[in-house]
């Protein structure tokens, strides 16, 4: 019997109507079918999602932990570039 | 999550609330035993993920088994439980087809049993849905959704075994060889059937054959697996004839209510 593993698939469930699709784990599958799938019944149990994306891992290109200075360090003191001088009206959720 | 609701009886005579009764018994039954069956997989799942899947497919039939076991229970109207009619009847009193109660074997057998039960399964679902029984209409309306999502989970690993590897079209075929002669007992009628469907209660069990050819013809084609032709059928459980398998699953199955009766927790 061959011992190869099946490909590892990131998940992603939109919770709501209007939410974005969140990470939520990852899991293995043989194709994206099955993935979406096994997701559905690994992740969405408790009423968890309206919608499924899956990636496969091997897809995703991930930022460099040593690159942590210089990517995010000079983000630091630029505080004009959030908007928090904004009133967000109480009727706007999910800010 | 005990839902409360009452339970409507239709306006019929004794005889076919008698044969009614054999029914909804005959439902209960088969989604107990394979409800059953798929549970004896937790915890030994080939993966993770499949494990979960077929535990959930439990869960959904154990649910629906207990909707028409608590329907049977007012049927009879004889002060028994839903926890009676399942732990303390004995196989011979079981009125589930022998397709469900035949033992996991491999992943693949478990697969095979589980895509012919579930496309007989939906297919009887969307006419019972639409059928005069307003409460076997209700269960049928609310486990119709589960049962779609069951034949395409086991649709999809038809295919993937069928057209896989040489090692899972070997257990598939022979998945298929070793089972598909229990079938034909799904749309075979009983006697009571028969006579339930001239009272319009079950419906036309050659449609719903006709049906489930076109899902298994579909499926087997994208799986490139030959649609076996001439099998004998096998028959029995829906009288109460079972395979020898049938009395070891009961042994364990009610094995606390037979040692310590009326034990609750």
């Amino acid at each position: 019997m061959s011992q190869k593993e099946w490909p590892l698939w990131e998940v992603f469930i939109r919770s709501k109507q209007g939410l974005d699709h969140k990470h939520v784990g990852s899991l293995h599958a043989a194709d994206a079918e099955m993935a979406i799938q096994n997701a559905r019944d690994v992740y969405t149990r408790r009423l968890e999602g309206v919608s499924i994306w899956v990636v496969e891992s091997k897809h995703v290109h991930a930022s460099n932990p040593d690159d942590a200075a210089a990517f995010y360090e000079p983000a630091n003191d630029k505080i004009y570039r959030h908007p928090t001088f904004y009133t967000v009206p109480d009727s706007i959720k999910h800010m | 999550m005990q839902e409360t609701h009452t339970i409507v009886v239709p306006d019929v005579s004794a005889e076919v609330r008698q044969q009614l009764l054999a029914f909804v018994l005959q439902l209960a039954d088969t989604s107990l035993i394979l409800a059953h069956r798929l549970s004896e997989w937790c915890g030994h799942g080939p993966i993770l993920e499949q494990d979960l899947a077929m535990a959930n497919i439990s869960l959904d039939l154990l649910g629906e088994a207990r909707s028409y076991y608590q329907y049977a229970a007012e049927l009879e109207g004889r002060g028994r439980t839903e926890d009676d009619l399942a732990y303390l009847r004995s196989a011979v009193e079981y009125r589930n087809p022998l397709l469900v109660e035949q033992p996991n074997g491999d992943f693949a057998h478990t697969i095979v049993r589980q895509f012919l039960y579930d496309a007989f399964h939906y297919h009887l679902l969307l006419q019972l849905q639409a059928g005069p029984d307003q409460q076997l209409a209700a269960i049928a309306e609310k486990s119709v959704k589960e049962a779609a999502y069951h034949v395409k989970w086991s649709a999809e690993w038809i295919i993937r075994l069928g057209d896989g590897t040489d090692e899972s079209r070997r257990r598939v075929e022979a998945a298929i060889t070793a089972l598909w002669r229990y079938s034909g007992e799904l749309t075979t009628p009983s006697a009571t059937e028969q006579a339930l469907q001239q009272a319009g209660f079950v419906p036309d069990y050659a449609a719903i054959q006709q049906q489930i050819d076109e899902h298994v013809t579909r499926v087997f084609a994208e799986a490139t697996l030959p649609v076996p032709q001439g099998v004998f059928m096998q028959k029995g459980g829906k009288t109460g004839r079972h395979s020898e398998h049938l009395g070891y699953l009961l042994a364990e199955l009610q094995y606390l209510q037979r040692t310590y009766p009326g034990l609750t927790w």
